[in-house]
């Protein structure tokens, strides 16, 4: 018992030339459908090429389109010319011009005669698939389309509403249950021929000449009806992009099918010689390997449609430049910002790069340039420190910052001070941990020693732009993790805030501090800003400090440097 | 973007066309062997003045990546560049003596052999230091990309352009003809680019690299656009709007993904900084014939000649489609 192919071609004649004659030599009779659109002096030369095998016939032409039931008229005729015409064969395999077999075809009857009586088919009823297109499932088969999809695209969708609209339904044959799946099949001579020769023939092919896409349910369905085993799987490795057509192989990928172990490939690029020398000298010797797993070649395609379609998350560039809130996230990674902390700790940035094992800089968007960690004038990315150049742009700053700096978690600064139209967008950012002492602002003003009828309209001013901060994190569409303190609330038990802070930057292992920033000495800051308040200026955000406030407490912190209780 | 707007597009689109049919008078065949050219073959458009050094590289380049003519105006050459050309089986030549500027930067000349010659051709329009590179490039020729854009019905590709500049200070090492120019500028900068839309023409607008952040740290919004669709399944009713960033109809910019996914892109390598920067900036100068007045050339000039390094301890230094693939300067898209 041996297979016969099937080969319905309509391009690439060389290609399925090369690999008809390889089948014929290898044993297995080959019936060519061509496609009548081929010129009729190609396809007498392609005849002609071929017509020292005799294992290879032809069957008449016809013309055929994608999706249309010409193409089942087709695999019919050819069909029945295979089964009339070779006896000898058991299984009868649907192929294309643009297949190429990988595996010996000795391989391919043995593994049919281990499985004798079975049909590969790959069929699955349409409630149960996701396979539509144009939200169209069951109703490939009780609409009717007069219109190609293809060319005739509009008319083809507004011609589906009407009859929608208009409730018009085809009945479906009696007993009949649609099944759909991969056009490219392999049956045994008794399914096919019961296919073939079934009484109510007529009345399945008026039915699905009609039908849409009837080469992917036609023989998907009948198989249902005459077949005693079916594998509903296809013997042909064929994969499909986003928009549903087959992806192509390149010399490129001939370690990846060699590991698929699949019997036979499509599509392949019809200038892939590489693939085509290596696949057809291959001696036809069984390899002793039964089933295929196309593993690897699964992992690529799946690893490009999620690259079409969801892309790299935090990534702007020439071909991915999504809407707002289509990004997929914002950016790159998890980052954090610190507002409020380096004032309030004078080696702030030091410690967290050791603590947390972060980059910390400090304010990126101050408004002199951006202050890189280690005073650096230039960053991952080559991206500059230059005012300008940040402020052409502050959200890619941002999001370049944060991609090509990918492989360690960055920290900045911010302030009221700094440049504020990044507010926003870190603000919606699912990536981003902003933490917040409101009020440290006042401690430079209070360390720089001016009087507070100097300071109360910068003051009152930092006090604006930070309280217009607080109400963009307060927002209900803002997604950053987001911790507010007042400097009263945070000075009260610092180190436990702290280490809430690093213990989410530094989740999966988490760690005890073994050590706490100094923290800046206070004294008298209550009395400087009771001197603010009696100018006039309140500075509410700090929260509420004692005009005493208690020093002991303070200076006790700020000698205390190790904390670890364990 | 509502009926009128489109209609306007429309006849922006016609009057470029009028203007470049207008402008075919400028050009005077030399040697053209377009008799040559076969319905499938793909075609590179090409306008340069001065450029013999970068040639033999550029032909032996895009040949062995499998461009099977080569479109060329020659904008009054003195060095020799012509007669090379002209010796070129696959080279169909015209010559002019008109400005380039008055062409809009060669838009013109291009858009109407284009027109002419490019229709239902895959075409590619590029300078003599813009080299090509695309998903698995080292292993699959244009063909593959082109066959594999056909069957996708994607219309155009992007390419953005990549500035590659050299360790050294520019003009440090002497560029050989037909010696890879990579050899010499091989580095550039990975992750500095900004992006914005235009609102009109649906294009992307890319700014950033080492000539923004060197000569145009003060004013970036006047940093020279990056962003560039050299690659075009061409129809006679396309036209280029500016160089090649932009095209009408305006369908054929959307070469980018707005719902998060990435579409299949390239990128131009542009080997600018060579030691022949230095004679063309001093040139174009003088003849004021480059875009916004050579701007660029100025900045560069006022930059100084101390110091004329671009490299940073950031630069990458190109070593192949993979890396640019990973530092997300390029993308395979669906393209597997």
């Amino acid at each position: 018992m041996t297979v016969g192919f099937v080969m319905l071609a309509h391009t690439a004649l060389d290609r399925a030339a090369q690999v008809a004659r390889h089948w014929a030599r290898n044993g297995s009779p080959v019936v060519i459908h061509l496609d009548r659109k081929v010129s009729d002096q190609a396809a007498a030369r392609f005849r002609l090429g071929l017509q020292d095998e005799d294992r290879i016939v032809f069957c008449e032409r016809r013309h055929c389109e994608w999706g249309s039931w010409s193409l089942v008229e087709a695999a019919q005729a050819a069909s029945e010319l295979m089964l009339e015409r070779f006896p000898d064969i058991g299984h009868v395999m649907l192929v294309s011009g643009s297949c190429l077999p990988i595996r010996p075809a000795q391989d391919l009857c043995d593994f049919l005669e281990n499985r004798p009586g079975t049909d590969f088919i790959e069929s699955a009823t349409t409630q149960d698939v996701p396979w539509t297109v144009d939200g169209l499932n069951m109703e490939r088969f009780t609409l009717r389309f007069p219109f190609s999809w293809r060319r005739q695209r509009g008319l083809f969708d507004r011609w589906v509403s009407v009859q929608r609209r208009l409730g018009l339904r085809r009945r479906l044959p009696g007993g009949l249950v649609p099944h759909l799946g991969s056009q490219w099949w392999c049956l045994s001579r008794r399914t096919l021929s019961g296919i073939l020769n079934d009484p109510r023939r007529k009345e399945y092919d008026q039915f699905f000449r009609k039908a849409w896409i009837p080469d992917e349910s036609y023989f998907q369905s009948l198989a249902r009806k005459h077949s005693r085993r079916i594998e509903s799987r296809s013997l042909t490795l064929s994969k499909f992009d986003f928009q549903g057509r087959p992806h192509i192989f390149y010399d490129d990928h001939l370690s990846v099918l060699e590991a698929s172990d699949c019997f036979v490939a499509r599509k392949i690029w019809p200038r892939a010689h590489g693939l085509y020398s290596a696949f057809l000298t291959r001696p036809n010797f069984a390899r002793g390997v039964d089933e295929f797993r196309p593993l690897q070649v699964t992992r690529k395609f799946t690893a490009a449609r999620h690259r079409r379609t969801l892309g790299r998350t935090g990534l702007y560039m020439q071909s991915r430049f999504p809407h707002t809130h289509w990004e997929n996230g914002i950016t790159a990674r998890d980052y954090s910002i610190f507002s409020g902390f380096a004032d309030l700790f004078p080696g702030f940035h030091e410690w967290l790069e050791r603590s947390a094992g972060v980059r910390a800089h400090g304010r990126l968007y101050a408004p002199d340039g951006a202050q890189f960690s280690g005073g650096a004038q230039m960053v991952d990315g080559a991206l500059s420190a230059s005012p300008t150049l940040r402020d052409h742009d502050p959200r890619a700053f941002l999001t370049n910052l944060v991609w090509s700096a990918r492989n360690t978690r960055q920290t900045f600064d911010f302030t009221p001070a700094d440049s504020q139209a990044i507010a926003p967008i870190v603000a919606a950012d699912p990536g981003a941990q902003i933490s917040v002492i409101t009020g440290a602002w006042a401690i430079p003003l209070f360390l720089g020693g001016g009087g507070p009828s100097d300071i109360r309209h910068l003051a009152a001013d930092l006090q604006r732009k930070e309280a217009a901060f607080v109400n963009t994190l307060r927002e209900p569409w803002a997604k950053a993790r987001i911790r507010i303190w007042s400097l009263a609330d945070f000075v009260e038990a610092p180190i436990e805030h702290l280490q809430e802070v690093v213990d989410e930057m530094a989740a999966p292992h988490a760690r005890r501090l073994r050590e706490v920033p100094q923290m800046r000495d206070l004294d008298g800051f209550g009395s400087f800003l009771q001197g603010l308040r009696d100018t006039g200026m309140h500075p509410y955000l700090t929260g509420d400090f004692a005009n005493t406030y208690q020093q002991t407490q303070f200076s006790e912190l700020a000698c205390r440097t190790v904390v670890d209780k364990f | 973007m509502d009926v009128i707007q489109s209609y306007r597009l429309r006849l922006q689109r016609k009057r470029w066309r009028a203007r470049a049919f207008r402008k075919r008078r400028e050009l005077a065949p030399r040697t053209v062997r377009t008799g040559l050219i076969k319905p499938s073959d793909i075609l590179c458009f090409v306008t340069l003045r001065d450029e013999l050094v970068r040639l033999p590289y550029f032909l032996k380049y895009y040949r062995s990546m499998g461009v099977d003519h080569f479109l060329i105006v020659d904008n009054d050459s003195t060095d020799g560049s012509d007669q090379y050309l002209a010796q070129q089986p696959d080279v169909s030549l015209w010559h002019t003596t008109s400005s380039y500027r008055g062409a809009r930067f060669g838009v013109d000349w291009l858009n109407w052999l284009q027109s002419r010659y490019g229709h239902n051709h895959w075409t590619l329009v590029v300078d003599p230091d813009e080299f090509l590179v695309f998903p698995y490039c080292e292993t699959r020729d244009l063909r593959a990309l082109t066959d594999w854009l056909d069957s996708a019905s994607i219309k155009s590709f992007s390419a953005m352009l990549l500035d590659t500049y050299p360790r050294e200070a520019v003009g440090a090492r002497r560029y050989r003809p037909g010696q890879n120019p990579l050899e010499i500028a091989g580095w550039f900068d990975p992750g500095n680019y900004t992006i914005s839309r235009n609102p009109l023409y649906g294009n992307l607008w890319i700014q950033g690299g080492p000539r923004a952040r060197r000569f145009f740290a003060d004013k970036p919004d006047q940093a020279p656009a990056l962003n560039k669709i050299p690659l075009v399944k061409w129809h006679r009713r396309y036209t280029y709007v500016s160089s090649t960033h932009m095209l009408l109809p305006r369908g054929l910019n959307l070469v980018y993904d707005e719902w998060g996914g990435e579409k299949a892109s390239g990128v131009l390598l542009h080997p600018k900084f060579l030691d022949s920067f230095d004679r063309k900036a001093a040139e174009e100068l003088s003849r004021s014939e480059h875009y916004a007045d050579g701007r660029e050339y100025k900045a560069y000039v006022a930059d100084g000649t101390e110091n004329r390094s671009l490299w940073c301890r950031f630069s990458e230094h190109y070593s192949g489609w993979r890396q640019l693939d990973d530092l997300g300067l390029l993308s395979t898209g669906n393209w597997a």
